[in-house]
């Protein structure tokens, strides 16, 4: 087990594998607002789908609509379970809240991959690797 | 960052669910930028109201918030349509249906429905050094510069968030020391007319990446220059203020230590109109004029021109503007004037966030760099960026010559 102090951002707790990309996202142009499929063409990630992971990636890009997809992505119950940034940005904080999903960002260190077993307490500003 | 007991209580969630998420926003924002406190702001401007932009969870969202008020004076950037006139501009009853509930959804949080980006020529305008919350990019980038109010670049649900708490973050343009010129742009073009300041307002965007630019050598700034320029410049280049030598209130503030120093001429804005044009010559479906919304003074000019002359039944003529400015031109009779020519007035509403990809338009001319950058994307048009004399002459011919 080994604890990772990070920031708050958007409150609470979740626990759940990892999704991790080395590139940035965004969500409006990276994300299947229907699936949550990543739908960019070269993105690392290309085919997968974010729905029910702990989605990490180091920053955001893109437009402001990327807030009200994120809170779509939640409405239809197919949102990340929590997101692990490098450095939020406006756009996925706002949407972060607005859907309830523990965010946040500036970890100690930043070497993850995907399928890791996670435990995430934002309120603690902790991330727990099983 | 340093809450009152009175803010931690909110969060808390003593005062509602609504109101605590609209704290949350707030705050979070802060986290990110390393804000040490919050502020109280004296007014807000809320974009995410054309139903094209905010979409069906966007819509969700405002109705959650219900029965949460703002709680200090509210308006909103424009709507996908005239909420009056909308079936005459073609505008489909399924989207005008949805538009109908995102504008029930601001009224029921008491928000005063102004549909405009330039609230400052409709009764809302700040006063120097008073703090905002504003969203619409070309209003915050006039607001900052041209009124000395201080405001960030809100996105929709922030600034809403800030008309619910009464609150933003104290970060960025809100801190004096932010606010001081970091390149000095010297303006060498002749500029004519209000194209010529979007064309300018464009370049700036482009050239000052991160920086506060200080223009030298602008000929005048009156309110409509300013208003095209700093849309242009908000558009290419997310610039939120500029000062400008002899002309804006912050710019007597004078010049410190500058790292950048840049230059326009006569062939730089000239540039700007070939640059954003992507057609030449043929047909023109639609002459728009109006981005930034058009204010008393360019409905004068366009009833002026058009008097005694009719509209190319080939093409339409469009003006867009907000509504008290339209009940004034009513008044005034230019309104008339521009319909007996063959022309319409709309209000709410502007050719980038009404579906004019739905509407049967296909090609644009525009005197607004702005809505020449946009339109190609968000409304899937061709567009020629241009004059506004020039735009009156291919609406009476109904072509680009």
């Amino acid at each position: 087990m080994r604890v990772i102090k990070c920031r708050k951002i958007s409150a609470g707790r979740a626990e759940g594998l990892s999704l991790f990309s080395p590139a940035p996202i965004s969500f409006f142009g990276t994300i299947d607002p229907l699936t949550s499929e990543v739908i960019e063409k070269n993105h690392p990630l290309y085919g997968q789908r974010i729905a029910d992971k702990i989605l990490i990636y180091p920053t955001g890009k893109g437009s402001t609509v990327g807030s009200y997809i994120l809170y779509g992505l939640s409405r239809r119950g197919i949102a990340p379970k929590a997101i692990i940034m490098k450095e939020a940005e406006p756009i996925v904080a706002v949407g972060a809240i607005m859907a309830d999903i523990p965010l946040v960002d500036r970890p100690e260190s930043f070497d993850f991959r995907s399928g890791l077993h996670i435990i995430l307490d934002a309120d603690k500003g902790e991330i727990i690797i099983l | 960052m340093y809450l009152t007991n009175e803010q931690e209580a909110i969060l808390k969630g003593e005062e509602g669910w609504a109101k605590k998420k609209c704290l949350e926003i707030v705050v979070g924002l802060g986290e990110i930028y390393g804000a040490d406190r919050l502020i109280p702001v004296a007014s807000t401007q809320i974009s995410g109201v054309s139903y094209k932009t905010l979409g069906e969870y966007g819509l969700q969202w405002l109705e959650s918030l219900t029965p949460a008020k703002v709680v200090v004076p509210s308006t909103l950037n424009p709507a996908g349509m005239d909420l009056c006139l909308w079936s005459e501009m073609g505008v489909p009853e399924d989207f005008a249906a949805k538009q109908m509930r995102v504008m029930r959804a601001y009224e029921k949080l008491g928000v005063i429905t102004l549909c405009s980006c330039t609230p400052y020529l409709a009764g809302f305008a700040p006063r120097f050094g008073e703090h905002v919350a504003w969203s619409e990019s070309s209003a915050v980038c006039f607001a900052n510069s041209f009124l000395g109010a201080r405001t960030n670049r809100e996105g929709g649900p922030s600034a809403l968030a800030s008309a619910i708490t009464g609150l933003t973050a104290n970060y960025g343009l809100h801190i004096d020391e932010n606010r001081k010129p970091t390149a000095i742009v010297e303006v060498s073009a002749k500029l004519a007319g209000l194209s010529d300041y979007s064309a300018l307002g464009y370049l700036l965007g482009k050239m000052v990446h991160q920086h506060i630019p200080y223009l030298r050598g602008l000929p005048s700034l009156d309110v409509d220059e300013a208003k095209a320029l700093s849309a242009a410049a908000a558009a290419s280049g997310n610039l939120a203020l500029f000062h400008a030598e002899g002309f804006t209130p912050e710019s007597k503030v004078g010049v410190g230590e500058v790292g950048e120093r840049l230059h326009v001429d006569d062939r730089d804005v000239k540039g700007v109109y070939d640059e954003l044009s992507t057609i030449r010559s043929g047909k023109i479906d639609l002459v728009a004029i109006g981005c930034p919304h058009t204010s008393i003074a360019e409905l004068k000019a366009a009833a002026a021109l058009l008097e005694g002359k009719k509209v190319s039944p080939a093409t339409k003529l469009w003006f867009f503007t907000s509504l008290p400015v339209k009940v004034l031109a009513e008044r005034l009779g230019l309104v008339d004037v521009i319909e007996e020519a063959g022309g319409r007035v709309f209000t709410d509403c502007c050719m980038i966030v009404a579906p004019l990809e739905r509407m049967g338009f296909t090609t644009m001319a525009v005197n607004s760099a702005k809505a020449a950058l946009y339109a190609p994307t968000a409304s899937k048009v061709d567009v020629v960026f241009t004059t506004f004399g020039k735009c009156i002459d291919i609406a009476l011919e109904g072509r680009l010559a």
